[in-house]
């Protein structure tokens, strides 16, 4: 289980936290992941907005790192995912765009070849780790508790460009992941839909509407607490909670974690140890929810 | 032949309230599922609506949600979507009012698409001869001479969900069309740009590819609005917030390697935008508070001169 780690900008800046809990969650399992410190930002689509080519070359260039490593990149962010699964779609399915492409690394020394395989963690625990063998190693089972999963829109669509056809299931992975856990998975219209988070800066009412629907769907279906595989949903669904309950004039109090946090509490990491302190809405009740 | 289960959302415009309906009918293997709603209508019940006309997903009139996504329903073979009798849940388009069953009111889907002015603004007078239009430009705009107009993108748009001011995937795709096609007039193009960068416009799509994922005719609305997005700074309608997100964004990633999450969430509103800026405050108090603020001394990434450089190279080639 060895990987070249791509955390990506906001694990590493305003979600230290999911950081935090993916390294112990990773030395828990036995994962081997080799950080590339070196690799840029994905560009998030803002950049393949402004120039298709300039994301693929900077993605092409973090593969490369990787295909040097002879490593699959493990994700721990939907929207990098996302981003890097459509720039290997384009890179790999066309040996003439990936050598223009290629020009542009040539001077750091490096090439794509085209093949690199890239897995968000939630695709890495049901694919290559296998959810038996997750059962096995639960020490805290979340029963009782109940799970709203959020997806995040880069892991979901568009489907052609994300190995849908492969293995069709990704699209339930998180509720497979919560059940395993020993949680009950809750199902809400929201869980497929986007958090808004994109739009914050430039509507953020709209923004800030799109996020509270989500979060009172999954409250009024039951949830304790909703878990996401995307630190950029999370930064909308958490971060931005309070102001979503002023915008739609109403209480919210959903807590919301990160899936390697949700992950950690299972493997019986202490709350505290996978950063459940430091969320804007308190995740306290949850935690107590969890039997020790 | 096979039996089809069908749980249908049914609207009753005189008591104006919605229920499910469901029924169970024998269909051809092949059969698509607009074939299963019309033989539920022909043989079980006449009082059920649809709208539909060619069934060979040409005329766009069949579209609706099939299992919480939009379709068209001719398009949609029941062998894919429930390949072992599983029930398959038929509700008319969202965005939109429902005006009996499975048939609703396309009227604001229309208005959005005159107000873009879908004609083209050809030089006046017209010149002697015709304007000759080169191959690859119109290539460009091939995918979105697809669009059927069924209302798919729309449907599942989550900007309009909360939004009903938002132009919308279909309209705008079809604004690309016009402003990339090489016989409209500089000027026409250029209030094109000035228009959709104001509210309502390119910059309030989420990006959240549900328009992308649900098109029946690949022409991907989103793509489209990303092409405008582009456009539009280019032809230098950069003072919003779209654009100066953007801006910020590339310079942070440009000079560093990776995103100053603090100093792009201020310039994003431009430092002199003080009410936006006050808006945003509590958000990074609240943050501080939790020991998670993003570093305000952003320290650059190893190797990001090699960053910068393929920026460089990029924007010069
Ligand atoms: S009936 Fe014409 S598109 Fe379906």
């Amino acid at each position: 289980m060895r990987y070249a780690y791509y955390p990506g900008c906001v694990a590493q800046g305003g979600a230290p936290e999911l950081f935090q809990a993916m390294k112990l969650v990773g030395e828990r399992l036995g994962f081997s992941l080799e950080h590339l410190k070196e690799a840029a930002c994905t560009g998030a689509g803002v950049l393949q907005e402004r120039d298709p080519e300039l994301g693929d070359a900077l993605n092409a260039r973090t593969f490369a790192m990787a295909e040097r490593r002879g490593l699959p990149i493990m994700t721990i962010c939907s929207t990098c995912q996302g981003v890097m699964s459509q720039a290997n779609h384009r890179l790999t399915k066309d040996a003439n765009y990936r050598e223009f492409i290629n020009q542009y690394l040539k001077p750091e020394g490096l090439e794509y070849q085209g093949d690199v395989e890239i897995k968000h963690f939630m695709w890495v625990l049901v694919e290559d780790y296998g959810l038996d063998r997750l059962k096995e190693q639960v020490k805290r089972p979340l029963t009782g508790v109940a799970l709203a999963p959020f997806y995040g829109c880069y892991v979901l669509r568009p489907t052609s460009q994300l190995g849908y056809d492969e293995h069709p299931e990704r699209g339930t992975y998180l509720e497979q992941i919560i059940t395993a856990l020993g949680g009950v998975a809750v199902d809400f219209e929201g869980k497929s839909r986007c958090c808004g988070f994109p739009i914050l800066t430039m509507n953020r009412d709209n923004s800030l509407k799109m996020a509270g629907k989500h979060l009172l769907d999954a409250k009024g279906q039951g949830a304790d607490v909703m878990v996401t595989p995307c630190p950029l949903c999370h930064l909308n669904l958490d971060g931005q909670q309070p102001e979503a309950e002023k915008i739609l004039k109403t209480q919210i109090n959903l807590p919301v974690i990160h899936l390697p946090q949700m992950v950690g509490l299972a493997l019986g990491l202490e709350p505290r140890a996978v950063g459940l302190n430091r969320h804007i809405t308190s995740a306290r009740r949850f935690a107590a929810k969890v039997p020790a | 032949m096979t039996t089809v289960n069908l749980k249908v959302k049914r609207y009753d415009p005189e008591t104006k309230e919605s229920r499910y309906q469901e029924y169970s009918i024998d269909v051809d293997e092949n059969a698509a599922l607009l074939d299963a709603i019309i033989a539920v209508r022909e043989y079980q019940d006449p009082t059920l609506a649809v709208r539909c006309s060619c069934r060979s997903a040409i005329c766009g009139s069949c579209g609706m949600r099939v299992n919480g996504h939009a379709r068209l329903a001719c398009k949609t073979k029941l062998a894919e979507i429930a390949p072992n009798g599983e029930t398959v849940t038929v509700e008319p388009m969202g965005n939109m009012k429902p005006i009996k069953d499975l048939v609703t009111d396309m009227t604001a889907f229309w208005d959005k698409v005159k107000q873009i002015q879908p004609w083209l603004r050809a030089q006046q007078p017209p010149p002697d001869h015709e304007h000759i239009a080169k191959p690859d430009a119109m290539m460009d705009l091939a995918g979105t001479m697809n669009c059927i107009m069924c209302g798919c993108c729309v449907s599942d748009c989550a900007s309009l969900e909360v939004d009903q001011n938002f132009i919308g995937p279909a309209a705008l795709a079809k604004a690309y069309r016009f402003v990339g096609d090489p016989r409209e007039t500089e000027q026409a193009r250029d209030d094109r740009l000035k228009e959709l960068s104001k509210y309502g416009g390119v910059w309030d799509c989420t990006h959240c590819f549900e328009c992308v994922q649900v098109c029946p005719k690949d022409v991907a609305p989103m793509d489209r609005i990303l092409d405008l997005r582009r456009t539009a700074m280019e032809a230098g309608y950069q003072d919003n917030y779209g654009a100066k997100h953007s801006n910020s964004f590339a310079k942070s990633v440009k000079n560093s390697g990776w995103l100053n999450e603090a100093r792009v969430a201020v310039e994003s509103f431009g430092v002199d935008d003080v009410s936006a800026q006050l808006k945003m405050l509590p958000t990074g108090v609240r943050a501080l508070l939790r020991g998670k603020m993003p570093p305000l001394l952003h320290h650059k990434r190893p190797g990001s001169e090699h960053v910068k450089r393929i920026f460089q190279e990029m924007e010069n080639d």
